[in-house]
């Protein structure tokens, strides 16, 4: 028998549940030597196989474990294919980065370290699962195993009670989502009779109401995985509780997830969508994308700033994947390929630069233990690896060409520009907002990013001993390097990411892109037709090049090349401290003054006679005290209600049975007929 | 595309990098006149020019090498910008590569740059600029953008070529979203090149400055690179608003005397509107930086405005 990719995918996934195991039983050091490597290399494979599956049909397999009467029902089509090779590519970056990360773990906490492998592998292990599963019961476990795997990831340092509280913001966040999903499921699968395979699911169809209700439960469910507001509320916290690789395959792949558990339902499972069903998807998203990078802009914590980025470019996924629905609703089916085409190049995109910017950011903690920016700076001159590296994921982020960020941004700009010609006329005046929103929110990312890397790397340290930072060691270096070869691949060949994206957006909207795409050649992008609009990284890269150098020679050839070093001049000022630099609180000040009503903002203003002047500003989620507290207070009177029934006494108890008891009796005798 | 397209190509790139401080000296002539100064000579852009490129170059200890490469980034960015926008002839063979998204893109790579190098010594003033500079930024590249978006939607297109040709074979009409568009476009304008009412080129107070605060470390050919690729950003931004809003006269590569008039008509056009700048400029006063937000809250407005009225009125 040949050797199917889903057959392979399989053995991935065992493999990486079985290097889990390995860990427990291996010493510390050893295991992170051998294994992490080893999952890295596995994770290759499986971006392997991911490629291999893009290029053909659905295979399916039942593997008879599981419940009796229920087994678990695997498949791999292009769809799921596309999501295993961004797990294996990020996957493999990233594990590579783990081997020399957790170096001073594995000798000082062998005990910790071999729990934290167990898990990862795990983690990653349910995350293939997700992809390959084929009937909601299989999924709800790959779904939650992969939920409490990062669960224990993300609560690693317990020790510590801001984490615990994270973790468990976390844990209550996910089984909300996870009710939400049972429910979808539930009413996907009523009236058939049958079993709980996606095979069944996909023949039944629904009234527009029940369908509608299966679309808000899916959106509620995945969403919170998603972080799309208002249940964005834990990612900003559990992300930066994580250790550094951990944050980064959950940002960079686990919210993904969530992206493919909405394609997945929405365009497999539930059949044609309604109309507003978009247009709900493309105002929460961008709504979601413009607060994620307002409080990314003022947060003052790396991996916290890193983690509100990570909602924005959720938001702007989202708003791509409600444009697609908005286009497929009504028969547009280029637009909607367009549309898709950008989302799935945006995931993409996103889990490269966020996982090298959160493993940069992990490589400064680890050097410096020191997550507050404003006590950072200057390490381009000791890091230079994580500062050249990262400045890479950080131009991407800022959606700079010609790098990837930018190539996504630029599809789903052209997505919204693409005249629309909705039956709802009154959307297509309001599809330009997105566009407006959008670029709004590209701009603030910029701005985000300069106060990210310009605090952390440049400048003069703030406080901090210089000479005692090291430079990451050649693991590190191997990871940042894989995820930032990727941001520039990625941005330097969108053409042929594009041709290899054609089959996902043929099963879902019927349409391909790659025929009008690449019909250029592999230089030039052009979504419809070259009148329309068109772009060529490559040659765009090659003229800043020839360009810069021809100055460079220029200036060269015609001046002299002589220079000095100086103190830095600053207008002449003598008495120049590292404390005069902009802090991040400083620099994101005018973001807090302009946007001050999206922030629960609250300031200490020390009065200018102060001995010891004190300031102090916090910026705090206001939909926190919009939706949450108004429901904890909820809950806590509901249960002081039903804390009347609890009178600890045992007379009242066997009243209370005795009154059941008689109740139940009453029913069953008043049935019978 | 033929040899004559690239040779056109980079005839104007040259070309743009030449009249660059030409343009800044008579804008600074204009200045001069109309506020009762004596005006320097047309050639004194490229006096200091050359004056600070026989300079020694002063580096502060604390920079890194970001902070040498900016400077050839910069201009190396500008230079490639002003070469992509049709001045002269709208067929230019590297038209295809960049868009007017993509050109946002190079513009604001740059200036992601320059605000990174500002930061790389760890001044005060430096980090202020920089702040300061993606202030101004973060508020008006959305506002470039929805301008562009506008003439996008007018012709179906986003390449420049087609923006501009799609004008000119309709003939001439008045647009009301282009109306709006023109007024975002010029506030745009005025604030990305650190015009007056939000910043002042000629200032000398380190507190009102933004533009001078990034580059005050700067100095020698680094600096003398610096003047010139602003230089340069004042002239694209013309040639974007002459190409946009102006398009008459622009011709292909077919016709030979077409490049001549049409080159002609450019220079008309930066001679007028290069004065026109420097009397707007002389009657209005600068804003405190607190009101720079709502000048470029109301450019984004405006431009936003200019798309529905399209999407509105069909026109």
């Amino acid at each position: 028998m040949p050797l199917l990719p889903l057959d392979l995918v399989g053995l991935i996934l065992t493999g990486w549940s079985g290097l889990g195991l390995l860990g427990l039983v291996l010493p510390a050091r050893l295991g992170r030597c051998l294994l992490f490597p080893l999952i890295a290399g596995l994770s290759a494979l499986m971006a392997g196989a991911g490629l291999w599956a893009l290029q053909g049909g659905a295979q399916t397999l039942v593997l008879p474990i599981g419940l009796p009467g229920m087994p678990f029902h695997l498949r791999l089509d292009v769809l799921s294919a596309f999501f295993l090779t961004l797990l294996g590519l990020a996957g493999s970056g990233i594990s590579a980065y783990a081997t020399g990360y957790f170096r001073h773990m594995a000798e000082t906490q062998p005990g910790d370290f071999q729990r934290l492998i167990l898990l990862y592998a795990l983690f990653l292990a349910s995350m293939g699962m997700v992809l390959v599963a084929d009937d909601a019961y299989f999924f709800m476990v790959a779904w939650e195993s992969m939920a409490l795997s990062s669960y224990f990831l993300v609560t690693t340092d317990h020790e510590i009670p801001a984490i615990r509280e994270a973790g468990f913001l976390y844990l209550l966040m996910a089984h909300l989502g996870a009710i939400a999903l049972l429910l979808c499921f539930g009413l996907l699968q009523s009236g058939t009779g049958g079993d709980y395979a996606f095979a069944t699911l996909r023949h039944h169809s629904l009234t527009s109401f029940w369908s509608s209700t299966a679309f808000i439960l899916a959106l509620i469910g995945f969403g919170a995985k998603a972080g799309l507001l208002p249940l964005h509320t834990w990612l900003p916290e559990a992300h930066p509780a994580a250790p550094s690789p951990v944050s980064a395959l959950m940002s960079g792949i686990m919210l993904k997830m969530a992206l493919y558990g909405l394609l997945r339902v929405l365009f497999d499972l539930l059949g044609q969508p309604l109309w507003w069903w978009g247009a709900l998807l493309v105002g929460l998203g961008s709504l979601t994308a413009l607060f994620g990078v307002l409080f990314a802009a003022v947060q003052s914590d790396i991996k916290r700033l890193l983690a509100w980025s990570s909602v924005e470019n959720m938001g702007l996924i989202l708003s791509g994947l409600g444009l697609t629905l908005l286009f497929h609703g009504a028969g547009q089916e280029t637009v909607a390929a367009l549309a898709l085409a950008a989302v799935l190049y945006h995931a993409l995109n996103h889990a490269f630069f966020k996982g090298l910017l959160f493993l940069g950011a992990g490589s400064v903690l680890h050097a410096t233990a020191e997550r507050n920016m404003a006590k950072l700076g200057g390490l381009i001159r000791v890091m230079p690896w994580v500062a050249g590296l990262s400045l890479v994921g950080a131009l991407s982020l800022a959606g700079l060409p010609p790098f990837n960020g930018f190539v996504s941004e630029w599809l789903l700009l052209q997505a919204y520009l693409l005249r629309p010609d909705l039956p709802q006329p009154w959307l297509n005046m309001v599809l330009p907002l997105g566009a407006a929103v959008l670029a709004l929110v590209g701009a603030l990312a910029g701005f985000a990013m300069v106060k990210f890397y310009g605090i952390v790397f440049l400048g003069q340290a703030r406080g901090l001993v210089l000479s005692e930072v090291q430079d990451i060691g050649v693991w590190e270096r191997f990871g940042m390097g894989w995820m930032a070869l990727g941001c520039v691949l990625l941005g330097l060949f969108p053409s042929s990411v594009i041709l290899q994206l054609d089959t996902v957006t043929h099963a879902l909207v019927g349409q391909g892109l790659g025929a009008s795409a690449a019909r250029h050649g592999w230089l030039w992008v052009t979504p419809v037709s070259a009148n329309r609009a068109s772009y060529s990284p490559l040659i765009l890269f090659a003229v800043i090049g020839v360009s810069v150098g021809l100055t460079f020679l220029g200036v060269r050839r015609f001046f002299h090349g002589r220079w000095r070093r100086a103190p830095a001049w600053d207008c002449g000022y003598p008495f120049q401290t590292a404390r005069m630099q902009d802090s991040a609180d400083g620099f994101g000040q005018p973001i807090k003054q302009i946007f001050e009503s999206f922030f629960g903002l609250s300031r200490e203003i020390p009065s200018p006679f102060d001995s010891h002047p004190h300031y102090h500003s916090e910026v705090r989620d206001p939909l926190w005290a919009l939706c949450y507290l108004p429901l904890v207070r909820g809950v806590a009177r509901l249960v002081k209600w039903v804390g009347v029934l609890q009178q600890g006494r045992i007379s009242t108890y066997l009243l209370f049975s005795f009154t059941t008891l008689m109740a139940l009796l009453a029913l069953v005798t008043g049935s019978r007929p | 595309m033929t040899l004559v397209n690239w040779l056109l190509q980079g005839g104007q790139e040259i070309l743009g990098v030449l009249l660059a401080p030409l343009l800044m000296g008579w804008v600074g002539i204009w200045r001069a006149w109309l506020q009762n100064r004596q005006a320097p000579p047309l050639t004194q852009p490229y006096r200091q020019l050359f004056k600070l490129f026989h300079k020694e170059v002063v580096i502060a200890e604390t920079a890194s090498p970001l902070f040498r490469v900016t400077p050839y980034l910069l201009f190396g960015c500008m230079g490639l910008t002003a070469s992509l926008i049709p001045m002269v002839i709208t067929d230019l063979p590297l038209a295809g590569a960049v868009d007017v998204i993509a050109l946002v893109g190079l513009l604001s790579l740059a200036r992601v740059f320059l605000a990174l190098a500002a930061m790389d010594v760890g001044t005060a003033f430096g980090s202020l600029g920089a702040r300061r500079e993606m202030l101004v930024s973060f508020l008006a590249e959305p506002a470039l953008l929805m301008v562009f978006f506008t003439i996008a939607s007018l012709n179906a297109s986003t390449s420049l070529r087609f923006m501009v040709t799609g004008f000119a074979a309709r003939g001439f009409y008045l647009y009301p979203s282009l109306a709006f568009a023109g007024v975002a476009f010029l506030m745009v304008l005025l604030a990305e090149n650190g015009r007056i009412p939000v910043d002042n080129p000629e200032t000398h107070l380190e507190l009102t400055m933004i533009h001078e605060a990034m580059i005050l470390e700067y100095s020698g050919r680094h600096l003398a690179l610096i003047e010139w690729a602003n230089a340069l950003k004042l002239l694209i931004y013309f040639s974007l608003g002459f190409a946009l809003f102006l398009p008459f006269g622009l011709t292909d590569s077919q016709r030979g005397w077409g490049i001549l008039g049409a080159l002609i008509l450019f220079l008309l056009k930066l001679t007028v509107m290069g004065a026109g700048l420097a009397v707007l400029e002389t009657v209005s006063a600068k804003q405190r930086l607190f009101r720079v937000p709502e000048y470029l809250g109301t450019a984004f407005l405006l431009a936003v405005l200019a798309i529905l009225l399209h999407y509105l009125l069909g026109s």
